[in-house]
C-alpha cells in the first residue's frame, strides 16, 4: 500500500481551510456591484392571484426591480421541469404541471414563489417586499397524503383529474393474489413513513453575474450537480446556451438530497442578472429553507407478507401513496417508484412481489430525494413488516430473516423487482452484528432494566440499497432524461504533480481526500502532490454530480480509468526513454521499470518528458493529461445489519438508545476513517427519522415546523457512541471492488430503532417519529 | 430587522429616561429573545435600550436566608456560582439546563423572566421559591409577576433590578424538555421549607403558576406517593404539536413525584 493510499485513515485535507476559516461558501462571494434579491412567497397553501400590485413596492428606497411570473414567461423563461417520466396505469406518462419559476395566477403552497424583488440591500429588498400588494383567492387546501387523492377532494392542477400524479403498479397482481389465498399465513401492516425537511447547515444560496462583454453568466450556487444544473437550466429552462453558462458550486456545506435540484430561485437569478446587468445574489434564511427546499418521505403503505408454515415469505404486496408536493420537483417522480419499489426484495428471496404507488399531488412543498431516497421508505416497509411476521409466527426476527435470507452462493442474485444484486453475504453481516451487540445476553439486561421501572427492547434492521446511482441504460429504460456516466480527468503538470478533476462534487463527503488517495495509490505519485478539483463546469470536463452514494462507486473508477489511460501512455514514453520494448516496461509504485533490469523512469519524468518532448516517440501525442468516462455496468448494492437497544421509560415515553451497532458491507474501503463518518452521519440522521424529526402541515396548509423551535434535529445526546464494523464483499462490476456508503446509515437505522421500541413494549407497531408522547400512549396501551 | 436606534445608558435612571422619550422603545438584556424576534421582524422597537453597560444590575449576593442576583447577571453565571451552587443548589442546576452555552452566556435571569415565556424555566423557580422581584419602583412578590402569556406586572418604563430567593431546606427541579427547541414542555419546581411546600410549574399552562392542589397533597405528606391522588385539570393544559393537554398534565404528575423524590 501507497502511504496514504488506499485502505489509510488519512485525516482530511480540506479541513484545514474549513477550520481556519478559508471555507468559500455562496454566501462568501461579493461581487462588485451586487443587489440582492428577496422571493415575495406565498403565505396561503392555495390560492388563486388575482392581482400583484407592485407599484409602491418598486418606488421604495434602493429597488432595482421587482419581476413576476409574467416578466419570466415574456421571455420564455422556465417552467421548471421534472426530468424522469413515469408511466401510469392507464398507459400515459405521468400528469405534470406546469411549474413556474414565478407563480403564474395561483400558488399552491406555502413559500410558492409570487415575486422576486431586487434591491441595493438586503433590508431594501425585504422592505420593498412588504410593500408588494397580492390579491389572493384564498382555496381550501389539500394536505393529507392518505386522502388527497380521495373523491371529493379539492383539486389543485387542472391536468391532475383527483389530485393523482400516477398510479403505478408493479409486478404480477394475479400470481401474488393466488399465493396470498394458498399461504398458510399473512401478515400485514399499516405505516407512515414520516416527511422529512432535509436541512443541510448551509442554506441554498445563488449568486448570479451577467457579463455582456463575453454574453456569459456565472451562476455560483449551492449545488450537487453543477453540470446538471447548467444543463437543466440551458436545455430546457432556456437561461442561456449551455457554452454561455458557467455554473459552480463552490464549498457547500451540505446537501443530502435536497441541493440536487434545479430550484425556482436559481433559475430566477440567473435569468435577473442580465435584466438588471448587476449581480444578483440570494440567500434563503432558515425559514425559507423549511418552506421551500425539497422535502423527503411521506408515505403511507399497506404492507402484506404470505408465509408458509416455516415462515418462508411466498409474496409480498405493497400499497402504497407517495406525496410528491405541489409541484414535481426535478427528480421527484423517481423516489416512489423506481428507487422504492425495486427495492422491496430487501435481503429477502421472497419470489413474488406486487406493489401500487400512488403519487398525489398536496398544497405541500414539492418532495424529492433525501438521504436515501426511496430506500429508506422500502426498507422501513420491509424491515418491520418483517418482525410483524416474526411475531405472528412465534419466530424470533433473527431467525425469521435467516430462514428468509438470499443465501451467499446465489450472488448476484436476480430480485423480482428488477435489480440484479451484485455481491452480498447476508448472513456473514447479521452474525457479526449479533456478536457486536451481545444479542445473546438481552434477557439478562431486560430483566435488569425492568427492576428499575424501565424496558428495554432490541431491533434488527437487514437492510439492502441500490447505490452508485446508475448504468446510463437502465436509467434511460426507466424514463430517465439523462446519462448516469461520470467523468474525470487526471493531468500531470510538468513539475509531476497531479490535478484530478472530477465531475462528482463534495459537500462534505471528502472527496479531495478519499480520490487523492485513489490517485495516490494508482500512481504512486505523493498523496501531497495531488490536487482534487471539482464543483466548476468552467473547470471540469463533465459531470453529473454527487448523490445516490455513486461519487466513488463510479466516479472513482472515472478516475481509475484516467490514470490506466496515462499508465498505457507513460509505458510508451518510459519504452522510449529506456530503450526497450513497451511490452517490457512494467509499472509499479510510481516507476516505471524495464522487466528484469534496473533501468527505472519515475513518472514524474515521463511526465516532464510528455510535455518537453525532445527526444519522444514517434507518432505519440504530447503532453500526459487523460480523460475518462465510467458508466457502471449496474447499480451498487450496499447492505448491512444494525442493531440497536433501546430504553423506555414507560412513565414519560422516553426514549434513549443504549447501544447501537452496525456491521456493513460498503465493498473494499478507501478511507475507514470517512467511511465510518458517513456511518454515523447516516444512523444520526436515520435516528432522526426515526425519534425526532416530523414535518407537519396543519389543514389549511400552513407548515406548523418551519423552524428548530419544532423541527426536532438529532443532537449528540440523541445518540450513543456507534458500534461498527464491516463484512465486506467483492462486487464483481465494479472495478474498484467498492459500494457506497453515503446513505447506507439513514436506510438501515429507522426500522432497527422502532423495532427496538416495539419490542420494549411489546406493541404491533408504532409510527415516526416515536416522540415521547407517541411511545408514552403506546406504553398506556399495553 | 428594522430599523431603530440603540443605546447604551448606564444606570437605571438614564434607562427609564431614555424609554420614557422613546417612541416605542425596549430594553434589551442579552439580546436572545430581542433579537431574534426583531430578526423576523415580528418586532419593531423605535429604541433599544441596552441594559449592558449598568454594572449595578449584575453580580450575585448571598446573606443569611437569601440569594439575590442581579437582573442582568446571565445564566452561566447563576450556573456557575458556588454561592448559588450551595444555597439553592437547585436553581444552579436549572440555570445550567437552560438553552444552549450561548444562550446562557448572553441570556439574563431579568430577561427571562419579564419576557415570560410560558415555557421558560426560572418562572417555576420564582413562584415556587417565593422570590421577590425588584424593580426600580418596588418589589414585587414572585406569585404576582407573572400575570399571563408573556405578560407580567411590569410597567412599560419599569426595570427589573434584582430577584431575591428565600433559601428553603430543599428544593429541586425537574424539566421535561420539549424535544426540538428544548424549553420545558413540563417544569416543576418544588420547595419545601419546613412543614411548607411549594409548587411551581411551567410550561403546562400559558403561564407558570402554582400547584396549589399538588402543595395541598404535600404538605403534611411529602412523598411520591402523595401526588398520585392530585387531580390535574386537563382542559387548563397547553396543546400542541409536541404534547397533548392529557400529556402534560401527566407529566406534571410525573416531573413533580421526580421532584419530590430528588428533595428526600
Ligand atoms: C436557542 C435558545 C434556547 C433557549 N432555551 C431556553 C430554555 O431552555 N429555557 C428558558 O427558560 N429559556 C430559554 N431561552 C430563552 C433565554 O433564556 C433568554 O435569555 C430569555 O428568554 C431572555 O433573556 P435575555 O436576557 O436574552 O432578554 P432579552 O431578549 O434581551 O429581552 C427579553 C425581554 O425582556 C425585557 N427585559 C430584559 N431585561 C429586562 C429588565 N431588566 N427589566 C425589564 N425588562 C427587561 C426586554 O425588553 C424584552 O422584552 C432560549 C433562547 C434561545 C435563543
Amino acid at each position: 500500500m501507497a502511504e496514504n493510499g488506499v485502505g489509510a485513515s488519512v485525516r482530511r485535507k480540506e479541513d484545514n481551510r474549513f477550520l481556519i476559516g478559508k471555507g468559500n461558501y455562496t454566501d462568501d462571494i461579493t461581487i462588485a456591484g451586487q443587489t440582492h434579491a428577496v422571493f415575495l412567497r406565498s403565505p396561503h397553501a392555495h390560492a388563486t392571484i388575482n392581482s400583484i400590485d407592485t407599484i409602491a413596492a418598486s418606488a421604495a428606497p434602493g429597488v432595482v426591480a421587482i419581476f413576476t411570473g409574467d416578466d419570466l414567461a415574456a421571455d420564455g423563461i422556465g417552467p421548471l421541469i421534472c426530468g424522469v417520466t413515469v408511466t401510469s396505469d392507464d398507459g400515459q406518462p405521468h400528469r405534470a404541471p406546469v411549474h413556474p419559476a414565478l407563480a403564474q395566477g395561483k400558488v399552491n403552497y406555502v413559500g410558492d414563489h409570487v415575486a422576486v424583488v431586487i434591491a441595493e440591500s438586503l433590508s431594501q429588498a425585504k422592505d420593498a417586499a412588504e410593500l408588494v400588494e397580492v390579491d389572493y383567492g384564498v382555496l381550501p387546501a389539500v394536505t393529507n397524503t392518505a386522502t388527497a387523492a380521495d373523491e371529493g377532494q379539492t383539486q389543485i392542477h387542472e391536468v391532475a383529474p383527483g389530485n393523482l400524479c400516477f398510479n403505478w403498479p408493479f409486478g404480477d397482481k394475479a400470481a401474488v393474489e393466488e399465493v396470498f389465498t394458498a399461504a398458510h399465513k399473512v401478515s400485514s401492516l399499516e405505516l407512515i413513513n414520516n416527511r422529512m425537511v432535509t436541512n443541510p447547515m448551509e442554506p441554498r444560496a445563488a449568486i448570479a453575474d451577467y457579463n455582456a462583454g463575453t454574453e456569459e453568466i456565472t451562476l455560483h450556487l449551492t449545488t450537487q450537480n453543477p453540470h446538471v444544473h447548467r444543463l437543466v437550466l440551458s436545455a430546457f429552462n432556456q437561461l442561456a446556451p449551455e457554452h454561455k453558462l458557467r455554473v459552480v458550486g463552490p464549498d457547500v456545506g451540505g446537501g443530502f438530497g435536497a441541493k440536487i435540484f434545479i430550484y425556482a430561485e436559481e433559475l430566477v437569478v440567473g435569468w435577473a442578472c442580465r435584466k438588471v446587468n448587476r449581480p444578483v445574489k440570494w440567500t434563503a434564511d432558515r425559514t425559507e429553507a423549511f418552506l421551500s427546499d425539497a422535502h423527503g418521505r411521506d408515505h403511507v403503505s399497506t404492507a402484506e407478507m404470505a408465509m408458509d408454515e416455516n415462515g418462508k415469505f411466498l409474496a409480498l404486496r405493497v400499497m402504497t401513496r407517495a406525496n410528491l408536493g405541489a409541484y414535481l420537483s426535478t427528480f421527484g417522480t423517481m423516489v416512489p417508484s423506481y428507487l422504492y419499489a425495486f427495492l422491496l426484495a430487501g435481503q429477502y428471496s421472497t419470489p413474488l412481489i406486487y406493489s401500487e404507488v400512488k403519487a398525489v399531488f398536496t398544497n405541500t412543498a414539492p418532495v424529492d430525494a433525501s438521504r436515501g431516497a426511496g430506500r429508506p421508505e422500502a426498507t422501513f416497509l420491509l424491515e418491520r413488516l418483517v418482525d410483524v411476521c416474526a411475531a405472528d409466527m412465534g419466530l424470533d426476527p433473527v431467525e425469521i430473516r435467516r430462514r428468509n435470507f438470499i443465501p451467499v452462493e446465489a450472488f448476484p442474485y436476480q430480485t423480482p423487482v428488477v435489480q440484479c444484486y451484485d455481491s452480498g453475504d447476508y448472513h456473514a453481516a447479521l452474525d457479526k452484528a449479533l456478536v457486536l451487540a451481545n444479542y445473546g445476553s438481552f434477557a439478562a439486561r431486560a430483566e435488569e432494566a425492568k427492576s428499575r421501572g424501565k424496558r428495554r427492547g432490541i431491533g434488527l434492521s437487514s437492510y439492502v440499497e441500490a447505490c452508485g446511482i446508475a448504468p446510463s441504460a437502465a436509467v434511460g429504460q426507466l424514463g430517465g432524461g439523462v446519462g448516469l456516466w461520470e467523468s474525470a480527468q487526471v493531468r500531470f503538470n510538468p513539475t509531476g504533480n497531479v490535478q484530478v478533476f472530477t465531475g462528482t462534487h463534495s459537500h462534505g463527503q471528502g472527496h479531495e481526500t478519499t480520490f487523492a488517495q485513489l490517485v495516490t495509490e494508482q500512481l504512486g505519485v505523493p498523496f501531497g502532490n495531488i490536487e482534487v478539483i471539482h464543483g466548476d463546469t468552467a473547470k471540469t470536463q463533465f459531470g453529473m454530480g454527487t448523490y445516490g452514494s455513486r461519487s466513488l462507486a463510479v466516479g472513482g473508477v472515472a478516475i481509475s480509468k484516467a490514470c490506466e489511460k496515462l499508465i498505457a501512455k507513460g509505458k510508451k514514453i518510459a519504452a522510449h526513454a529506456l530503450e526497450a520494448a513497451e511490452g517490457d516496461i512494467e509499472f509499479a509504485d510510481g516507476n516505471f521499470t524495464v522487466a528484469g533490469t534496473d533501468k527505472a523512469m519515475s513518472i514524474e519524468a515521463v511526465a516532464f518528458n510528455a510535455y518537453v518532448p525532445h527526444s519522444y516517440p514517434e507518432g505519440l501525442e504530447p503532453g500526459f493529461d487523460e480523460n475518462a468516462f465510467f458508466d457502471p455496468l449496474n447499480f451498487s448494492f450496499p447492505a448491512g445489519t444494525h442493531i440497536c437497544e433501546v430504553e423506555v421509560d414507560p412513565d414519560t415515553g422516553e426514549v434513549e438508545i443504549i447501544k447501537y451497532s452496525a456491521v456493513d458491507d460498503f465493498g473494499k474501503l478507501i478511507n475507514p476513517m470517512i467511511v465510518a463518518g458517513q456511518v454515523h452521519g447516516g444512523i444520526a440522521h436515520g435516528v432522526g427519522q426515526a425519534l425526532l424529526e416530523g414535518c407537519r402541515y396543519d389543514s389549511e396548509g400552513q407548515l406548523i415546523t418551519a423552524s428548530y423551535m419544532d423541527y426536532a434535529m438529532p443532537r449528540a445526546d440523541n445518540l450513543p457512541s456507534f458500534d461498527i464494523d464491516y463484512a465486506p464483499t467483492d462486487p464483481p462490476d465494479n472495478p474498484l471492488g467498492v459500494k457506497g456508503c453515503g446513505e447506507a446509515g439513514a436506510i438501515g437505522a429507522p426500522p432497527a430503532v422502532i423495532n427496538a421500541i416495539v419490542n420494549a413494549l411489546g406493541v404491533k407497531h408504532i409510527d415516526m417519529p416515536a416522540t415521547p408522547e407517541t411511545v408514552w400512549r403506546a406504553a398506556q396501551s399495553v | 430587522m428594522y430599523e431603530f436606534s440603540y443605546k447604551k445608558v448606564s444606570s437605571v435612571e438614564d434607562a427609564v429616561a431614555a424609554m420614557q422619550s422613546a417612541d416605542d422603545g425596549k430594553f434589551v438584556a442579552g439580546g436572545q429573545t430581542m433579537l431574534p424576534t426583531m430578526k423576523h421582524r415580528l418586532a419593531s422597537p423605535s429604541d433599544l435600550i441596552d441594559l449592558g453597560g449598568i454594572g449595578a444590575l449584575n453580580g450575585i449576593s448571598i446573606d443569611d436566608d437569601t440569594v439575590t442576583i442581579g437582573a442582568m447577571t446571565t445564566h452561566a453565571s447563576v450556573a456557575a456560582s458556588s454561592e448559588v451552587q450551595v444555597a439553592i443548589p437547585a436553581l444552579a442546576k436549572l440555570a445550567g439546563n437552560i438553552g444552549d452555552p450561548a444562550v446562557r452566556n448572553r441570556g439574563t435571569i431579568g430577561g427571562s423572566i419579564a419576557n415570560n415565556d410560558p415555557a421558560a424555566d426560572y418562572p417555576a423557580a420564582v413562584i415556587a421559591l417565593g422570590a421577590t422581584v425588584k424593580t426600580n419602583k418596588r418589589e414585587i412578590p414572585g406569585d404576582e409577576f407573572f400575570t399571563g402569556m408573556f405578560e407580567t406586572a411590569l410597567a412599560e418604563d419599569e426595570v427589573i433590578t434584582a430577584v431575591s430567593f428565600p433559601m428553603v431546606d430543599k428544593a429541586a427541579y425537574m424539566k421535561f424538555e420539549n424535544p426540538a427547541s428544548r424549553y420545558a414542555i413540563v417544569g416543576v419546581f418544588v420547595a419545601k421549607s419546613g412543614d411548607s411546600v411549594r409548587v411551581g410549574i411551567t410550561g403546562a399552562t400559558p403561564c407558570a403558576h402554582r400547584g396549589m392542589r399538588l402543595e395541598a397533597a404535600l404538605n403534611g405528606n411529602f412523598s411520591a406517593a402523595a401526588v398520585e391522588g392530585v387531580k390535574i385539570p386537563v382542559e387548563k393544559m397547553n396543546s400542541d404539536i409536541h404534547a397533548s393537554a392529557e400529556y402534560r398534565a401527566h407529566l406534571v404528575k410525573v416531573m413533580t413525584r421526580r421532584a419530590v423524590e430528588a428533595c428526600s
